[in-house]
C-alpha cells in the first residue's frame, strides 16, 4: 500500500489544503443552527430586532466564510485527485517499461491495460472521496453531536440511541448487499460473455438456424440476472425507510422530552430547534458514511491491483559491471533447459547443446509447442534460461548490458506490432537516427517499397493503431525491417513471413545475404522452402532437438523433417497468398 | 468493406462524451417501454411517493404545531398538562408509520419495476439482435454491438433504478414543500423562491463551463487510454528495440495534457456542491434574519413556530433542485443509451419469404420419396406449387447450381459477376484465389446469409429464395476458419450441429473427423468445460470439434473454409483428414489452401476481382499455364 501512497507525495500540499477547507466548512456549518438558536431566544422570543440583525450578520458572516472554505476545498482536492490519478498512471507506466517479459506474462495485456486505465479512476475517485465526503461526514457528525450535547446533555441519549439504530441497520445491508452483489456482478458478465460470443458467433449461429436455442440459454441467464438483482436491490431499498424511521424516532422523541424541558424552564425553544436540525445532521452523515464504506471496499480492490504491479519486481535486472560491446554474432547453448515461471511448471526446453558460428543461417522448424519461440528468446534474454547458459559473442548473455545485447541481437517476434503514427517512425524505433535512405534501402531488402512508393505519402504514409491498413504481410516486411535498422549481430525471425508469399520470401532472404552478409540468422518457418537453404537446420520436437542438418542431410535421416517437407513436397500448399493471417495479428 | 475476413475494426469512440446528438425522444420512448409493461405497478409508486411526501412535509410542519400550540401556550399558563401533546404525538407517531412504510412500498416496488423492465429489455434486444442477418453484423463493429449490451442498456439500468424514482420523488417533494411553505408565510416563500431562482442560475452556469471542459477531458482521457492500450500491446516489441525511454516521453506528454484538462472539468464540477451547499446556507440566514423580524414586527402573523417550520422547509426546498440537477447528467447519458438500444430494436430483422419445408421422408420402391412423420435420415423438399395448389416433393440430395449470379454488399459495387457453376451430389468444388477476389462471398450467398442481386441459385432444382431459410441453412453444412465455439463442455459444442444428437452419435461424429483422440485426452475427455474463444485448446483442437459439429448434423451439402498455413504441419494434418472425412460422399464447397484438397477436388473455381477466370481439375489448370499455374508454383505473382 506504500506504493499507492508514494505518488500522492507530490500532492501532498493540495491534499493538506483540500482537507483543511473541508474541516472550516463543516466547523462553520455545524455552527450555523447553534446562532439560530439565539436568534430565537434573545431575538424573537424577547422582541428584540437588533439582537436578530447582529446574529444574522454573524451567521452571514460564517456562511461566507464556509462557502470560501467550500470552494477551496474544491479547487484544492479536484488538483490534488487529479494530479494523484494522473502520477499513479505514470509510475504504473515507468514500471511496466522495467518489465522483463515473464513480467508481462504473469500480468497479460489486458490486466495491465485495466490497471492503468478502470483502476486509476477508481482509486482517483477514492482519493477524492476521502478528501471531501470521508473527512467531512465524521466531523459533521461528531461536531453536530457535541453541539447537540452542549445545548442539552439530557436529551443525548436520543441522539445516541438513533445513531446506534442507524449504525446497525446501515451497516447490516452494507454487509448483505455487499455479498449478493459479487455474484449479481459475476453474473452480470457472465451474461455480457454470452452476448459476446454470439456476436463473434453469429455466422455460426445462423447457419446452425440455434437462434432459438441461444434466445432460450439467453433468457434463462436474464432471469438468474434478474433475481439476483432483486434480492440485492431489495435489500438496499430499505435504505430510506431506515433512514426515515430513525428521523420520524427522533423528532417524536425530542417533542416529547423537549417540550417537557422547554416547559420545566431547562431548555428554550430556540435550542430545541436547533437540536432538530442537528439531528438531522447527525443522521445525513451516518447514511453518508455508509455510502462512502461501499464505494471506497470497490476501490479497495482496484488499489491493490495497482499496488501488485507496482511492487512487482522485473526479474531480468542488469548486470553490475555489464560488457558494453558484442564481440561477434556466435551463439552458444549450452546444455541449456527452461521453463516459464507463469506455466505448469513443466519444461518446455530440455538440455539443448547448439552452438552456431558468427554469419551462420540456421532454420528451425518444428510443431507448435515444439520450443522454438522460447529457444530464441533466450538469445537476446527476454528470458533467463532455468538451466545452463546461453553465450553471444562468447560472454554469457547475463554479463551483458540489456540495451548493448538487444541492439546487437534483432528479434522479429512472431506476435509483432505497428504503432501508430508514420511508416518511418515506426522504422526508426530501430535506428533513431537513420537518413531516408537507409530506410528506403531496408524497405528494398524486405520487398517493401513497391507498396510503399503506391502510397502518396511513401515513409510517411500513416499507420493506423495495430497497423490495420496494411495487410498481413505487408506488415511482416515493415517490421523486419524495422529490425534490419538496428547495428545488428544477429538477426532472429520468429515465424515472420509466413504471410508473406513464397517467391517474396526467397527474394527477402536472397537480400540478407547481399545486406548483412557477416550478420548471424535464425529463422523459423512452418515452410520448408524458408529454411532449406539455411546452413543448418535444427529440427525441434517436444523442448528437444530432434536434428541438426543440411536440408538434404535431415531428408535422408530425420523422420519429422521427411514428413513435414513430404505434405509440402509441391508447390507452396498455400493459395490464399495476399491473405492478411487473422490469426497472428 | 462488407467482406468477412477481417476481424479487427476500429472502434467508434465513446459516444455520449460531449456530443448532444441525441434526442430525449428516445427517452420518452424508453419511459413508454417500461410503463408498457409495468404501468399499473408504477401508478403504485407515484402514490407512495405522494404519500410518503405528504407525510414528510407534516412532520416538518409539527414543529410549528408543537412550539405554538403545545409549547408556547403552556409557557404563558404554566400549566404542566402533557396529555394532550401525549395523544398528538401519538397520532403523529401512527402517521410517521404511514410515511415509512410508504417509502419502503416505493423503494421496494421500484426494484421490481426497474429489474423487471431491463429484463425484457434485455431479453427482447438479444432476441432482436438474433433475427437480424448477417449484413447487420457485418457492417457494424463488433465492439459496438457489445456496448449496447455494456453500455447503454447500463445506462438505462442506471435511469430506471434511481434516477427515473428521484426525479418523481423530488418533484413531488418540491410541490409539497412549496404548498407547506405557501401556507406558512407567502411573502417569505416569495424570498425563497427569488433565492432557488439564483442558485438554479449559478449552476447552469457552472455547468455549461464544465461541460465543456468535460469534453475536452474525455477527449484526453481517450487519447491516453489508446496509448495505453496500445503500448501494452506491443510493451514486448518495446523491450526488443529498447524503446522504453521513447515510450515513456510519449506517455508522459499524452497524460500531462490529461492532467491539465482533467484538473480544470474536475475543478468546475467540484465549485458546484459547494457553491450550491454555501448559497443554500446563506440563504438558510436570511429568510432566518427576515422572518424573525416579521416575527417580532408581527408582521404577516408570523409566529415562532411557524418561522421554525419555515426554515427547515427552506432548506428542505432547494434540496429537490439540487438532486434534479445533479440527475441530469444521468437523464442525457440514458437518453444517448436509449437511442442505441432502440435503434439496435428497429433494425429490421431477417426477412423469410420461404415456403419449401424440408421434411421427413420415405424412398418408395419406385424410387420416388413420399413424407412421413418419422426420422428416416432421408429427407424430402416439401413443394406446394402456388399456380395450381398442388404439392410435390423432391429428395434432398445436395444438388446445387448457380446460374449467372451477380452480387455486391453496396448497390453500387458489384462484388460477383456472372457466376455460374454447377455442383451434382456428392461433387467437391475448389475455390482458389487471393484474398478479396470473392471466394467468401459466394459461400455467403449459398446459405442466404446475403441475397443475390441477379441470377439464380438452385438446391436440388428449387431456387434457394423459395426455401425456408432454416430449412435451407440445415441442410448445409458450414466449417469456418474462424472456429467459434461456445462456453460449454466439448459435447456440448458438438451437439450444436443437432441439438437431439445422442452422446453416442456426438463420439461417432468426433471419430469421424479424427477429434475423438485428442477428446479423450482432455483432463475430462467429453465433459471437460471449454470458454467460448477455446483457450484451453489449440488452434488445431478447435478446428477439429467444429468439423465434429459439422459432422453431427450430417448435412448433404458442405461450405467449407479451411485454415490458413498458422497451424502447424502436424496438426494441420489431422485436421486435414478430418475435414476429408467430412467431405466423403457430400457436396461441397471449399475455400482451398492445402494442395491435396485441390488435387482431389472434381473441379477448381480460380477467383480473380469476383469472376471465375478459370476452371477445371488439377491437371487441365497446370496444363492451362495459366494463373492457377502461377498460383501452384509461386511464380512472379506481387500482390
Amino acid at each position: 500500500m506504500n506504493a499507492l501512497l508514494a505518488p500522492m507525495r507530490r500532492y501532498r500540499k493540495e491534499a493538506a489544503l483540500a482537507v483543511t477547507g473541508t474541516v472550516g466548512e463543516v466547523v462553520m456549518e455545524v455552527f450555523l443552527p447553534f446562532i439560530m438558536a439565539y436568534i430565537i431566544d434573545e431575538g424573537v422570543e424577547a422582541g428584540n430586532l437588533t439582537a436578530v440583525l447582529a446574529y444574522g450578520a454573524a451567521m452571514l458572516v460564517m456562511a461566507a466564510l464556509s462557502l470560501g472554505f467550500g470552494m477551496m476545498a474544491g479547487y484544492f482536492s479536484a488538483k490534488a485527485s487529479i494530479g494523484y490519478g494522473c502520477e499513479l498512471r505514470e509510475k504504473i507506466f515507468d514500471k511496466v517499461q522495467t518489465y522483463s517479459f515473464a513480467n508481462i506474462d504473469r500480468f497479460s495485456t489486458a490486466g495491465l491495460v485495466t490497471r492503468m486505465t478502470t483502476d486509476v479512476t477508481n482509486v482517483q475517485m477514492a482519493s477524492q472521496m476521502l478528501m471531501r465526503i470521508a473527512v467531512r461526514s465524521p466531523i459533521m457528525l461528531i461536531s453536530s453531536l457535541v453541539a447537540g450535547m452542549a445545548i442539552s446533555l439530557d436529551l443525548s441519549p436520543v441522539f445516541f440511541a438513533a445513531i446506534i439504530f442507524l449504525a446497525t441497520a446501515l451497516g447490516v445491508i452494507v454487509v448483505f448487499s455487499t455479498r449478493i452483489f459479487n455474484v449479481v456482478f459475476d453474473a452480470y458478465d457472465d451474461l455480457n460473455a454470452s452476448v459476446q460470443e454470439n456476436v463473434a458467433a453469429i455466422r455460426v449461429v445462423k447457419a446452425f438456424v440455434r437462434e432459438a436455442y441461444e434466445n432460450e440459454k439467453f433468457r434463462a441467464a436474464a432471469d438468474k440476472l434478474y433475481r439476483l438483482f432483486v434480492r440485492a436491490e431489495g435489500l438496499v431499498a430499505l435504505n430510506n425507510p431506515v433512514m426515515m424511521l430513525a428521523v420520524y424516532g427522533c423528532i417524536i422523541a425530542l417533542s416529547w422530552l423537549g417540550a417537557q424541558l422547554v416547559v420545566g424552564s431547562s431548555m428554550t425553544t430556540g435550542e430545541l430547534t436547533s437540536l432538530f436540525s442537528y439531528v438531522m445532521q447527525i443522521l445525513m452523515s451516518l447514511m453518508m458514511l455508509s455510502m462512502i464504506v461501499v464505494m471506497l471496499t470497490m476501490s479497495l480492490a482496484s488499489g491493490r491491483r495497482i499496488a501488485e504491479a507496482l511492487d512487482e519486481q522485473p526479474d531480468i535486472a542488469n548486470p553490475a559491471e555489464a560488457a558494453c560491446s558484442v564481440a561477434d554474432g556466435s551463439i552458444d547453448f549450452d546444455h541449456v533447459g527452461f521453463a516459464y515461471a507463469h506455466g505448469d511448471g513443466e519444461d518446455v526446453l530440455q538440455d539443448i547443446d547448439l552452438h552456431i558460428a558468427s554469419g551462420e543461417t540456421i532454420g528451425i522448424i518444428g510443431g507448435t509447442g515444439s520450443g522454438k519461440s522460447s529457444l530464441v528468446s533466450l538469445v537476446s534474454r527476454l528470458y533467463d534460461a532455468t538451466e545452463g547458459t546461453v553465450r553471444v559473442g562468447g560472454l554469457d548473455v547475463r554479463a551483458y548490458d540489456l540495451e548493448t545485447l538487444r541492439d546487437a541481437v534483432a528479434v522479429v517476434l512472431q506476435k509483432n506490432v505497428l504503432f501508430s503514427g508514420t511508416v518511418a517512425e515506426n522504422l526508426r524505433w530501430g535506428a533513431p537516427d537513420a537518413t531516408d535512405e537507409e530506410l528506403w534501402a531496408a524497405c528494398d531488402a524486405v520487398q517493401a517499397s513497391e507498396f510503399l512508393c503506391q502510397l502518396p505519402e511513401g515513409l510517411d504514409a500513416r499507420v493506423e493503431r495495430g497497423g490495420v491498413n496494411f495487410s498481413g504481410g505487408q506488415k511482416q516486411r515493415l517490421c523486419i525491417a524495422r529490425a534490419l535498422l538496428k547495428r545488428l549481430k544477429v538477426l532472429i525471425l520468429d515465424d515472420s513471413t509466413s504471410a508473406v508469399d513464397t517467391a517474396t520470401d526467397a527474394r527477402i532472404r536472397a537480400a540478407f545475404d547481399t545486406l548483412i552478409p557477416g550478420t548471424t540468422k535464425i529463422i523459423i518457418a512452418q515452410r520448408i522452402s524458408s529454411v532449406e537453404h539455411a546452413d543448418r537446420i535444427v529440427v525441434m520436437d517436444g523442448g528437444r532437438i530432434d536434428g541438426v542438418g543440411t536440408h538434404e542431410e535431415l531428408l535422408a535421416t530425420n523422420d519429422i523433417y521427411r514428413s513435414v517437407a513430404a505434405s509440402q513436397a509441391e508447390g507452396t500448399g498455400d493459395f490464399d497468398i495476399a491473405a492478411p493471417s487473422a490469426a497472428q495479428d | 468493406m462488407a467482406g468477412t475476413n477481417t476481424t479487427a475494426r476500429p472502434m467508434r469512440p465513446a459516444a455520449g462524451a460531449g456530443g448532444r446528438s441525441f434526442s430525449f425522444a428516445a427517452l420518452f420512448r424508453a419511459l413508454r417501454y417500461m410503463l408498457a409493461h409495468y404501468g399499473g405497478l408504477f401508478a403504485l409508486v407515484v402514490a407512495c411517493i405522494v404519500v410518503s411526501a405528504a407525510i414528510m412535509a407534516y412532520s416538518v410542519l409539527f414543529t410549528q404545531t408543537l412550539i405554538d400550540e403545545y409549547i408556547e401556550p403552556m409557557l404563558a399558563t404554566g400549566s404542566t398538562d402533557f396529555s394532550a401533546l401525549a395523544s398528538e404525538l401519538l397520532r403523529l407517531s401512527a402517521l410517521l408509520v404511514v410515511g415509512v412504510a410508504a417509502s419502503y412500498a416505493y423503494n421496494r416496488l421500484m426494484v421490481t419495476i426497474s429489474q423487471g423492465t431491463m429484463r425484457s429489455l434485455r431479453t427482447e434486444t438479444f432476441e432482436h439482435m438474433e433475427s437480424l442477418p448477417l449484413s447487420y453484423f457485418d457492417t457494424h463493429a463488433h465492439g459496438d454491438i457489445m456496448s449496447v449490451y455494456t453500455n447503454d442498456v447500463d445506462t438505462l439500468r442506471q435511469f430506471y433504478g434511481q434516477t427515473l424514482p428521484q426525479l418523481v420523488n423530488s418533484a413531488v417533494t418540491l410541490v409539497t414543500t412549496f404548498v407547506s411553505m405557501c401556507l406558512l408565510s407567502v411573502p417569505l416563500t416569495a424570498l425563497s423562491c427569488v433565492m432557488v431562482a439564483v442558485m438554479l442560475v449559478v449552476t447552469a452556469r457552472c455547468s455549461a463551463l464544465s461541460g465543456r471542459y468535460f469534453a475536452d477531458q474525455q477527449r484526453d482521457l481517450g487519447e491516453v487510454d489508446g496509448f495505453i492500450e496500445e503500448m501494452m500491446d506491443g510493451q514486448k516489441v518495446v523491450k526488443v528495440f529498447n524503446h522504453e525511454d521513447g515510450a515513456r516521453a510519449d506517455f508522459r506528454a499524452a497524460n500531462d495534457r490529461l492532467r491539465e484538462s482533467a484538473t480544470r472539468a474536475q475543478l468546475i464540477a467540484n465549485l458546484i456542491m459547494p457553491i450550491n451547499a454555501n448559497l443554500g446556507n446563506i440563504f438558510y440566514v436570511l429568510v432566518a434574519a427576515v422572518g424573525a423580524a416579521m416575527a417580532i414586527g408581527g408582521v404577516g402573523g408570523l409566529t415562532v413556530g411557524a418561522l421554525m417550520s419555515f426554515i427547515t422547509l427552506n432548506r428542505n426546498f432547494s434540496q429537490p433542485i439540487t438532486q434534479i440537477s445533479q440527475q441530469m447528467s444521468f437523464v442525457t447519458m440514458a437518453a444517448a443509451g436509449a437511442e442505441r438500444v432502440f435503434a439496435l430494436l428497429d433494425e429490421q430483422p431477417e426477412e423469410d419469404h420461404g415456403y419449401v419445408e424440408l421434411v421427413n421422408a420415405r424412398v418408395l420402391p419406385s424410387g420416388e420419396v413420399e413424407p412421413c412423420e418419422e426420422r428416416t435420415g432421408t429427407w424430402a423438399w416439401r413443394h406446394p406449387h402456388k399456380a395450381d395448389g398442388t404439392i410435390t416433393y423432391v429428395r434432398q440430395a445436395g444438388e446445387l447450381v448457380m446460374d449467372h449470379v451477380d452480387f455486391g454488399y453496396t448497390p453500387n459495387k458489384t462484388v460477383l459477376h456472372d457466376i455460374t457453376l454447377f455442383a451434382k451430389p456428392g461433387q467437391k468444388i475448389a475455390f482458389v484465389g487471393s484474398t478479396g477476389a470473392g471466394k467468401t462471398t459466394i459461400t455467403n450467398l449459398i446459405n442466404r446469409f446475403y441475397d443475390v442481386d441477379d441470377g439464380k441459385i438452385r438446391y436440388d432444382g428449387i431456387n434457394i429464395n423459395k426455401i425456408r431459410k432454416g430449412d435451407l441453412r440445415r441442410s448445409l453444412g458450414i466449417v469456418l476458419q474462424d472456429t467459434h465455439l461456445f462456453s460449454g463442455t466439448v459435447m456440448d459444442n458438438i451437439r450444436y450441429g443437432r441439438l437431439d444428437a445422442t452422446d453416442e452419435e456426438c463420439r461417432a461424429a468426433a471419430r469421424l473427423v479424427h477429434a475423438d483422440d485428442f477428446i479423450r485426452r482432455l483432463p475430462e475427455g467429453y465433459e471437460t468445460r471449454i470458454s467460448g474463444d477455446g483457450a484451453e485448446l489449440s488452434q488445431g483442437q478447435c478446428q477439429l470439434l467444429a468439423i465434429a459439429r459439422a459432422a453431427v448434423a450430417d448435412p448433404p451439402a458442405l461450405i467449407l473454409d479451411e485454415a490458413t498455413s498458422s497451424i502447424d504441419t502436424r496438426t494441420e494434418e489431422i485436421v486435414a483428414a478430418g475435414m476429408d472425412a467430412l467431405m466423403a460422399g457430400r457436396t461441397t464447397f471449399v475455400i482451398a489452401h492445402r494442395l491435396s484438397t485441390v488435387k482431389n477436388a472434381d473441379c477448381i473455381m480460380v477467383m480473380e476481382h469476383g469472376r471465375i477466370i478459370e476452371r477445371g481439375d488439377h491437371d487441365e489448370l497446370m496444363a492451362q499455364r495459366g494463373r492457377y499455374w502461377q498460383l501452384y508454383t509461386g511464380g512472379s505473382v506481387g500482390e
